[in-house]
């Protein structure tokens, strides 16, 4: 069984990120960067899959500019065997992105396909939603447990309120969410090794695919500020402020 | 312009997330009609017809579509959308789930979780976990959109009396099936309709500890939240995470126990009425978004906050 996993660089999860002066665009220069925490429970989960003997071969994608071949080099040493980069400069959209990743689906037809939930940087949610609908291939969302039963998957997902599960003909494709697995970190020598593992590289015109463009972005801005408030000296006083003055509580 | 809205329903009756939906299509668009998808849903689409100020409801009632599986409803949505501009849906996990697969099959961006609707093709969303606000434009024909609940006051549940046509066109794409639920059976509110909310955060230690919220959302009726180091560390599960990856609140009393106040977690809070933090790290970001601030040791300040309520 083959499981096909995308992974997206962005910055990384400690860095906080501010919008530039002028209202442009986020300061990006000299920023760390890594792959998407949710990117990372997906190679786990799909390695975990082949430590239990059901997957045999796990290859891994990335969409982005010519650095993303780091974050894939980042999956190969945390156990996939091999990478394809589709070189994209700028950001492509979780559409085009969709579009790009049905392509590789047409070529290699995985059983599985695991992606992050969102990506850190747009906070989208919706490129594995997209690759569904233009593959056909059925979903299982915010997933916290995966099972494989036969050509059935068997999926938790974290919804409003608890836990939903659903039954997927496979292949299928599952986004992660946090609880879903600890990821591990890559040892030294695995990522040695993942030096010499294979990485494909392809550009969106060797796929016959144009990327445009729907949404632009006129400018960013901080989010507006709170202000802050008092501090108050014991529990007494929070108590009465909350009754007296904010009245929130009776 | 026409513009649909999603509703968020259980098959009985209509969630309160449908009316903030409902709130930011009219800030786009005078004509509103809403879309029920469900199984036995006659109810939610009766309900969903006193809502004021729309024009109908389409009501798509099949067994097919009973669990709102991604793959089916999205087939139908896809299809009602022709004949309208703006397709619109809280950003529920209900939402989140469907709505991308909408407008991929209608070719289309989906403009994510927007906080304003600035005209007719422009909004702005939160992005890097909350620590910016993109102001961004669509160029697409259609827009389908998703609405970040807590940025739009909800319009009124009742009032209204739309006329409810049935849609019977039936997509089941048969390749998923709903197994079973687990849903958090609790006396408190829900996390993201609750007037008060009580977080604990990874300064609560364990998630024994958060026993000690317990008595004081059982006085206040407050629902219990979480931030993500505490469902990281395992102290809780996940559904009860507050944050850009988990839910968006705003109460009217926010209490954040024992949170640092990374801005992953004030971006899923901070449009509370009135934020409390109680932490004993005085310099903790948390105290920069509240509006009262305790600086004291959680395991004694929540024993005397309990009994003083």
């Amino acid at each position: 069984m083959k499981a096909l996993v995308a992974v997206k660089r962005v910055v990384d999860y400690n860095v906080k990120v501010r919008a530039k002066a002028d209202g442009s665009d986020v300061e990006l220069n000299n920023v760390k960067m890594a792959i998407n925490p949710f990117c990372e429970i997906a190679v786990e989960e799909a390695v975990r899959l082949k430590e239990a003997g059901t997957v045999t071969e796990i290859v891994v994608v990335s969409v982005g500019n010519k650095s993303s071949q780091e974050q894939i080099r980042t999956a190969l040493a945390l156990g996939a065997d091999r990478g394809i980069h589709i070189e994209v400069d700028g950001r492509p959209e979780p559409l085009e992105i969709a579009k790009l990743l049905k392509g590789v689906v047409d070529k290699e037809q995985p059983d599985l396909v695991i992606l992050g939930k969102q990506s850190i940087d747009g906070d989208n949610n919706q490129t594995g939603q997209m690759l569904g609908a233009l593959t056909g291939m059925p979903q299982g969302t915010f997933a916290s447990e995966v099972k494989i039963d036969g050509d059935m998957l068997s999926v938790i997902r974290e919804v409003d309120g608890g836990l939903q599960t659903l039954k997927l003909s496979m292949p299928a494709i599952v986004t992660t969410d946090l609880r879903l697995n600890e990821p591990r970190y890559a040892s030294l020598p695995n990522i040695m090794k993942a030096k010499k593992k294979p990485l494909d590289v392809m550009s969106p015109a060797d796929m016959g695919i144009e990327v445009k463009i729907h949404i632009t972005q006129l400018s960013v801005a901080p989010p507006p500020e709170r202000a802050a408030g008092i501090k108050v000296e014991d529990v007494a006083q929070l108590v009465d402020k909350l009754k007296n003055e904010a009245k929130v509580i009776s | 312009m026409s513009t649909l809205v999603i509703a968020e329903h259980d098959n009985t009756s209509v969630k309160p997330a449908t009316l903030n939906a409902v709130a930011a299509a009219q800030q786009l668009d005078t004509e509103v009609d809403i879309l029920v998808v469900g199984g036995d849903c006659a109810a939610a689409a009766t309900a969903a017809a006193a809502i004021p100020g729309i024009g109908k409801v389409l009501c798509a009632d099949n067994a097919v579509y009973a669990h709102q599986l991604a793959e089916n409803v999205s087939l139908l949505i896809a299809e009602v959308a022709a004949a309208y501009d703006n397709i619109i849906a809280p950003a529920t996990t209900a939402g989140k789930n469907t709505i991308p697969r909408v407008a991929a099959l209608l070719d289309v961006a989906q403009i994510s979780d927007i906080i304003s609707v600035e005209s007719a093709d422009t909004f702005t969303r939160p992005i890097y976990a909350g620590n910016v606000i993109a102001t961004v434009q669509s160029s697409d024909v259609k827009k389908v959109i998703t609405v970040r609940t807590t940025a739009f006051a909800g319009v009124a549940a009742e009032g209204g009396s739309a006329a409810v046509e049935a849609v019977t066109s039936v997509h089941d794409a048969g390749i998923s099936s709903f197994v079973g639920e687990e849903v958090a059976v609790s006396d408190r509110p829900e996390l993201t309709a609750a007037s008060v909310v009580i977080s604990g955060g990874r300064g609560m230690q364990n998630g024994d500890n958060f026993k000690l919220l317990e008595g004081i959302a059982d006085k206040l009726g407050a629902a219990i939240g979480a931030s993500r180091a505490a469902v990281d560390a395992g102290f809780v599960p996940n559904d009860y995470q507050v944050g850009q990856t988990g839910k968006i609140v705003a109460p009217d009393l926010y209490i954040a126990v024992g949170i640092s106040g990374a801005i992953q977690h004030s971006a899923g809070m901070k449009d509370s009425k009135v934020i409390v933090a109680i932490n004993k790290d005085e310099d903790a970001p948390i105290f920069q978004v509240a509006d009262y601030g305790l600086v004291a040791d959680l395991f004694t300040a929540l024993p005397e906050f309990e009994a003083a309520l």
